[in-house]
């Protein structure tokens, strides 16, 4: 932990789409998919990022790596806000950050070979040969498990954890530093989802990756993740390194959401107990006054439906935002610890 | 029968090829299988292992060619469903047997109301009149938890969302009392907090009325927690069958054991790395002659590539088609 520098900070990210209406397709509300969020990702690190359907996790990611052209805030990348470059500027940055898309069979073009997937990175952002370029995409083939002699197929020809595979080989030509893993195994089978895991994580280990892994699949999140965030319509609700997340959730929705996974195990899923959420999650164009969860929350209280609960550090680096945590402290001590970004404090001085 | 209790279905050596333009696809092979009264079984495979084929094999479901049932009975209270012509075959479908599909959204039909949808096999299979299947329709989506029912019978059901809207599939499985529910993978599109509301409303449901389930999912935790027994299916057969503690607890065939330690855990030790299946579930070309997990299996010998295990009594109710003896050996 002593070297290591925040290569992504996040701060108070907004991203809303608008939604028109009426005669003259004015411009009537918006979608609040990701509603000001913060966070910092650790050089080499893993940040997991965890939530339902709909609760902004994909927009987000997305958002971090200026895919969308973000509403309000800040994304800084290896020292660079991208949130401001111009197109060119931007278009010499994307080497550095790539991304890993959920659905290999839609993220892939039928009409090309495995080879000029791999390959189109390298031609669009080098002056190589063509030798050079074969012999880069061979090394990434080989570095994802792919066998070499199918360079020349076309995707539909590969199972789909080997479709993933080409995505990732085809996220690494370029020697990136930063890869958002948008639900990279959701789409994959129980045994094939641990080989492509498992190939994230060596690959992570070989080249010094740093990853934002979005999923909805919170066990698979508590093994790669160092650190996971836990987002409920567009806001992030708690953030904390992974062990102190799953063995001492401090917000309530993480608290529903961790009882809520059916474990392989029997005697346990028959003695637990679990935690039942009413209703659905509300519409992010007409989120809730005060706390986004009241609506659901089994602890609510009268405040949590009219104030938005501020941002706390209980614990260190263990960020809740939820107003039983206030209670508790204002309670407990005086002051509490306020903190408005989530980054760990031994970094609050640099990103100030 | 373990029990003596007569099963509410009987499936024995069922047998389901796909022709195709390259050949046969043996889909299923050689399945048996019973349901008691009340009890829920739970089948587990992963995508290609011939669970949902099964289920729809059953009641006929598969469009003929391709797909023929080629061997097999199927007994339902006495009759061979397979025999049957199609006008009693009509009247098992959504009379007796209720099916939930995985997608909700695909599954209702968009231009009709919901409540049209949970009247229309009262009215055809019950004989009612319009009045009574709506009284009954909105009976059935207050018993499936949707708040408001009487109103919501008018919506359509695009303005449901997806755990609503597979409450409105269950009430249509549920709407004639069928005696055998066959859900397949009814939770797998949902959310976790969604599942666990719908997993909730069938162990109700089940206490409720004790119809016979049959839960097809590739999730074993969903089946740890609602299942009596379980049976796994790999290569378009039945490769374990048992109790679902017996199972979870002592998995006799490789592959339940590799697919139980394959999945990352929710608590407890954080494994440096996970343990994987390696390979790749089997072409089902041919009609087979070996074990389908040989080759992927770490405990594999000369008879497993020339002779596909038969299916072995280990007690209690609990069989493994293996060659392996998994009480011989350690992990």
């Amino acid at each position: 932990m002593t070297a290591k520098r925040p290569l992504v900070e996040v701060r108070d990210l907004k991203m809303h789409f608008p939604i028109y209406g009426g005669l003259m397709r004015r411009r009537v509300g918006s979608i609040k998919a990701v509603d000001g969020i913060s966070f910092d990702i650790m050089e080499g690190e893993t940040l997991g990022m965890v939530g339902e359907s709909g609760c902004g996790k994909s927009t987000a990611g997305r958002a971090v790596l200026r895919l969308y052209d973000p509403t309000a805030g800040s994304v800084r990348i290896d020292g660079e806000d991208i949130g401001q470059m111009s197109a060119e500027a931007l278009r010499r940055k994307r080497p550095t950050m790539q991304m890993v898309f959920q659905d290999p069979q839609a993220s892939l073009n039928p009409r090309m070979t495995v080879a000029g997937i791999i390959g189109e990175p390298l031609d669009e952002h080098t002056n190589w040969s063509a030798k050079q370029k074969l012999d880069r995409i061979y090394e990434l083939m080989d570095a994802v498990g792919l066998n070499r002699n199918f360079a020349n197929r076309y995707p539909h020809a590969f199972s789909g954890g080997q479709r993933q595979r080409i995505g990732i080989a085809r996220a690494l030509a370029l020697n990136p530093k930063f890869i958002v893993c948008d639900e990279p195994i959701a789409a994959l089978d129980v045994s094939i989802q641990a080989q492509v895991v498992n190939l994230l994580e060596e690959l992570q280990e070989k080249l010094g990756l740093t990853y934002l892994f979005i999923s909805h699949d919170l066990s698979m999140v508590r093994h790669i993740a160092d650190r996971v965030a836990v987002m409920y319509l567009g806001k992030i609700v708690e953030l904390a390194p992974a062990q102190a997340l799953y063995d001492n959730p401090r917000h309530p929705y993480t608290e529903a959401l961790l009882s809520a996974v059916p474990e392989p195990d029997p005697s346990l899923e028959g003695k637990k107990q679990r935690i039942v959420l009413q209703g659905d999650v509300p519409s992010p164009a007409n989120p809730p006054q005060g706390c986004n969860f009241c609506t659901r929350c089994p602890k609510v209280m009268d405040i949590c439906k009219t104030v938005k609960p501020e941002t706390v550090e209980v614990a260190p680096s263990h960020f809740v935002a939820c107003h039983l945590i206030n209670q508790d402290q204002t309670a407990g001590r005086t002051g509490g610890s306020k903190a408005e970004h989530f980054h760990t404090p031994n970094h609050q001085g640099e990103v100030a | 029968m373990p029990d003596g209790a007569t099963p509410v279905l009987d499936v024995k050596n069922l047998k389901t090829v796909f022709g195709t333009r390259s050949g046969e696809v043996h889909a299923v092979n050689s399945v048996s299988f019973h349901l008691e009264p009340g009890e829920l079984l739970g089948v587990v495979g992963e995508s290609g292992s011939g669970k949902s084929v099964t289920m729809m094999s059953l009641l006929g479901l598969l469009p003929s060619p391709p797909a023929q049932v080629r061997e097999g009975t199927v007994m339902l209270g006495g009759r061979d469903i397979l025999k049957m012509n199609a006008e009693d075959l009509r009247h098992v479908r959504g009379r007796e047997v209720g099916f939930v599909f995985q997608d909700p959204m695909t599954s209702l039909n968009p231009v009709f109301t919901v409540g049209f949808q949970i009247m229309e096999p009262l009215r055809a299979h019950m004989g009612m009149s319009k009045a009574q299947a709506r009284a009954r329709a909105q009976e059935l989506l207050e018993l499936v938890g949707i708040p408001d029912a009487g109103r919501r019978l008018d919506d359509y059901p695009h303005q449901f969302s997806g755990g609503m809207r597979q409450r409105v599939m269950i009430a249509i499985a549920l709407a004639c009392d069928p005696k055998v529910l066959i859900a397949d993978e009814p939770t797998t599109a949902l959310d976790v907090t969604i599942q666990a509301q719908i997993l909730e409303l069938v162990k109700e449901l089940r206490k409720k009325l004790g119809m016979a389930i049959i839960w097809i999912t590739h999730d074993l935790g969903v089946i740890a927690g609602i299942a009596d027994r379980v049976m796994v299916m790999y290569g378009g057969q039945v490769v374990e069958q048992g109790p679902v503690r017996a199972v979870f607890a002592d998995p006799a065939h490789p592959y339940t054991r590799a697919l139980l330690r394959t999945m990352p855990k929710l608590h407890g030790e954080r494994a440096a790395k996970l343990r994987v299946i390696e390979g790749q579930p089997p072409m089902l070309g041919r009609h087979p002659t070996s074990c389908p997990f040989a080759d992927r299996c770490g405990h594999t010998h000369d008879r497993c590539r020339k002779e596909n295990p038969q299916r072995r009594d280990i007690g209690a109710g609990h069989d493994v088609a293996c060659h392996w003896d998994h009480r011989g050996a350690g992990a």
